[in-house]
């Protein structure tokens, strides 16, 4: 069928170009039916690879599909589907095409069967999606972009240049198992692993992603991360160190997202928070692990997309984001606070919300394979990210103290769009066996048992029970308006001051250095000036030019006389 | 602002009532210990009430050290700003004729 031979990210691609020259109902109705027709199309797809031709002496395979990357298309096209309709009202075309064009890079990304073409959609995916951080169009969201941007584009030049060795070790590009042997396993670890935000390597994304814009936030939740995380299980399952990585990545984050005021950078904190259990899935490597880390990651583009919906929708209606400036918009907002309720409580892996059927996996996983101490950190973590997102979210948004602000639920679009992504949190929490299906692996596994049910409700439970203590006894840190430095803080503070030291050292040292040279200059034209001078006083001193013409005359003479005489 | 209208939680009552029905949630969920018979992994899962100790002490450790963290990690808010502005503002000045005489 000629329809097999179109791969996903095509239809996305056109799409955008529609959306570039329509205006209006239109341009929305093309926008929604794109994601529609695309994933109609990609459920009709069967396994293979259905588009692959030679490029010098390389098999290039630009769409591979298979259980993992088909996981992860279902749910690209469902976070594109939501994260369209939230968008709707949306007029700005830079934003819409932008859009389009990122959900597109990150399907063209997931089912690239080959290193070259992941790195062409690896770049697509930073160069389409900075537009939605610069349409914020202010000189933060500006300079945040660049940041973003040049990270990106330094991980997609480790990928290449990984690619490339890759190439030369082993004789092909295919996208297949990689591991950390050789310089390009390496190199291509520390590109995937910027992506994915890996500690010391996440900051772009708490930098960036809350400095975008109401909707393009949610855009960019669901998918780089996630083409990271794909990218991860795909070349590196089964890696002990992605255990390690995964586990601090889960406890880091807490730390900070309790202290931030942006709520839209404690979601972005959590995100790398919940970015690390897949991480901790892909590490351990078992069928169980990465089905694990798979459905953890379907789940998480849904019920963070819906957070961040939420959040957005906030920021769209009072025009604030800080915990220091909200509080008790339930009064008013009734419906994006139970919206939000619901993505926070599958966040927090509630039984009968999503996050527990996945992030129990993870769980499970990390104790049969003996990883004790990660498995005590995987569940401070599970208590933690209750704590942050769980609680503070809803709590100092839409409850805490009063802060006057009387705004409205958001436009109907945007509520359609998180009630749909709500629906699938419960959907999927429910009734699992549909999201099982989907996996990689058959496994069997059973969330619902009574010691995983009480076990995880009892562990939130008190956790809860933590804050409202502490929240009564006024232990909590309060909200504060705050800047708190972190990783960026090097490159953003310490580094430009270094730079800017050098420079004036640099100046300094040039200015010194010209000033001895001019002068030891000087000092040897006038030495030897004065030697000339006294030297050859006859031919150089004071004559007259008529004399000089006399002599230029006495020499061509002789010059001719010289002629005659031959 | 002169809304006057009353919503559930200005009523203290109502909070009230709500966190009495979390206590009595919590406390049944700790005696639910002793009737569940649970299949553990792990020999730390039949300490007595070993996942409501760990949840409640995980999370006050994690305010407290968040809370010392802020001691050195907290800026004011526009640290970054400031000085990006600074700098801006700098190279303004610079083009806009600083090192012209006749001024």
């Amino acid at each position: 069928m000629w329809m097999l031979e179109i791969p996903p990210f095509v239809p996305f691609f056109i799409g955008a170009v529609i959306a570039a020259v329509t205006r209006g109902r239109l341009r929305g109705l093309v926008m929604v039916l794109i994601p529609v027709l695309s994933a109609i199309h990609l459920w009709t797809v069967p396994e293979g690879s259905h588009l692959q031709f030679a490029f010098l002496s390389y098999e290039l395979i630009p769409y591979r599909v298979d259980k993992l990357s088909l996981m992860f298309g279902y749910v690209f096209h469902i976070a594109a589907f939501i994260a369209i309709i939230y968008a709707l009202h949306v007029r700005d075309t830079v934003q819409q095409v932008a859009a389009l064009m990122y959900a597109g890079s990150g399907l063209g990304a997931v089912f690239s069967g080959d290193l070259l073409s992941l790195f062409v959609f690896w770049e697509l995916l930073a160069f389409t999606s900075v537009f939605l951080i610069w349409a914020r169009r202010t000189q933060k969201a500006y300079t945040a972009g660049m940041r973003y941007l040049i990270i990106q584009v330094i991980s997609g030049l480790l990928l290449l240049v990984g690619a490339l060795f890759y190439a030369a070790e082993n004789g092909t590009l295919a996208f297949g198992y990689i591991g950390l042997q050789g310089i390009a396993g390496w190199l291509i670890f520390i590109a995937f692993g910027i992506k994915c935000a890996f500690p010391f390597a996440h900051n772009w994304l708490t930098d960036a992603y809350p400095e975008a814009t109401v909707t393009g936030t949610v855009f960019l939740s669901a998918f780089t991360s996630k083409v990271a995380v794909y990218s991860l299980a795909r070349a590196y399952p089964g890696t002990e160190l992605l255990i390690y990585i995964g586990a601090a990545m889960t406890c880091f984050p807490i730390f900070f997202a309790v202290i931030e005021n942006d709520l839209r950078r404690v979601l972005a904190y959590s995100l790398i928070n919940q970015v690390g259990f897949m991480v901790v899935g892909v590490g351990i490597g078992t069928a169980l692990a990465i089905n694990g880390a798979v459905s953890h990651a379907f789940n998480d583009v849904i019920f963070k997309g819906l957070l961040f919906m939420s959040m957005g929708a906030v920021l769209h209606m009072t025009g604030r984001i800080n915990g220091s400036d909200l509080g008790g918009l339930y009064k008013t907002m009734p419906k994006t606070t139970i919206l939000c309720i619901v993505g926070a409580a599958s966040i927090s892996a509630f039984p009968l919300f999503s996050g527990f059927v996945s992030k129990s996996m993870v769980m499970s996983a990390a104790l049969e394979n003996g990883h004790n101490w990660v498995w005590l950190m995987l569940l401070f973590a599970s208590a933690g990210v209750f704590h942050h997102a769980g609680i503070k979210i809803p709590y100092f948004a839409f409850f805490a103290h009063d802060s006057g602000i009387r705004a409205s639920d958001p436009p109907s679009n945007m509520l359609i769009a998180m009630f749909i992504a709500a629906a699938l949190c419960v959907g999927i929490g429910v009734y699992p066996a549909a999201l099982y299906s989907l996996l990689p692996y058959d496994t069997g596994y059973n969330p619902y048992d009574a010691t995983h049910i009480l076990a995880q409700t009892q562990l939130l439970f008190f956790s809860a029970l933590a804050f409202v203590w502490l929240n009564l006894k006024n232990l909590y840190p309060p909200e504060l308006r705050s800047t708190n430095i972190d990783v960026e803080w090097t490159y953003r503070r310490v580094l430009p001051a270094v730079w800017q030291g050098t420079v004036a050292m640099s100046q300094r040292v040039y200015g010194l250095f010209s000033q001895s040279v001019t002068r030891v200059f000087t000092l040897t034209t006038n030495y030897l000036a004065h030697k000339n001078a006294k030297i050859s006083g006859l031919l150089s001193d004071k004559h007259p030019a008529g004399s000089m013409v006399l002599w230029v005359v006495v020499i061509l003479a002789s010059y001719l006389l010289l002629t005659f005489l031959q | 602002m002169a809304n006057k209208k009353q919503y559930i939680f200005d009523n203290p009552k109502n909070v009230k009532r709500l966190l009495t029905v979390f206590y009595v949630l919590c406390a049944l969920l700790l005696l639910l210990d002793f009737v569940i018979d649970r299949h553990i992994y792990h020999p730390w899962e039949n300490l007595w009430g070993f996942y409501p100790i760990y949840g409640f002490v995980g999370c006050v450790v994690l305010v407290f050290v968040a809370k010392w963290m802020r001691t050195f990690l907290m800026r004011p808010e526009d640290y970054y700003e400031k000085l990006e502005e600074a700098r801006f503002q700098k190279d303004q000045q610079l083009t806009k004729g600083d090192n012209n005489v006749d001024a």
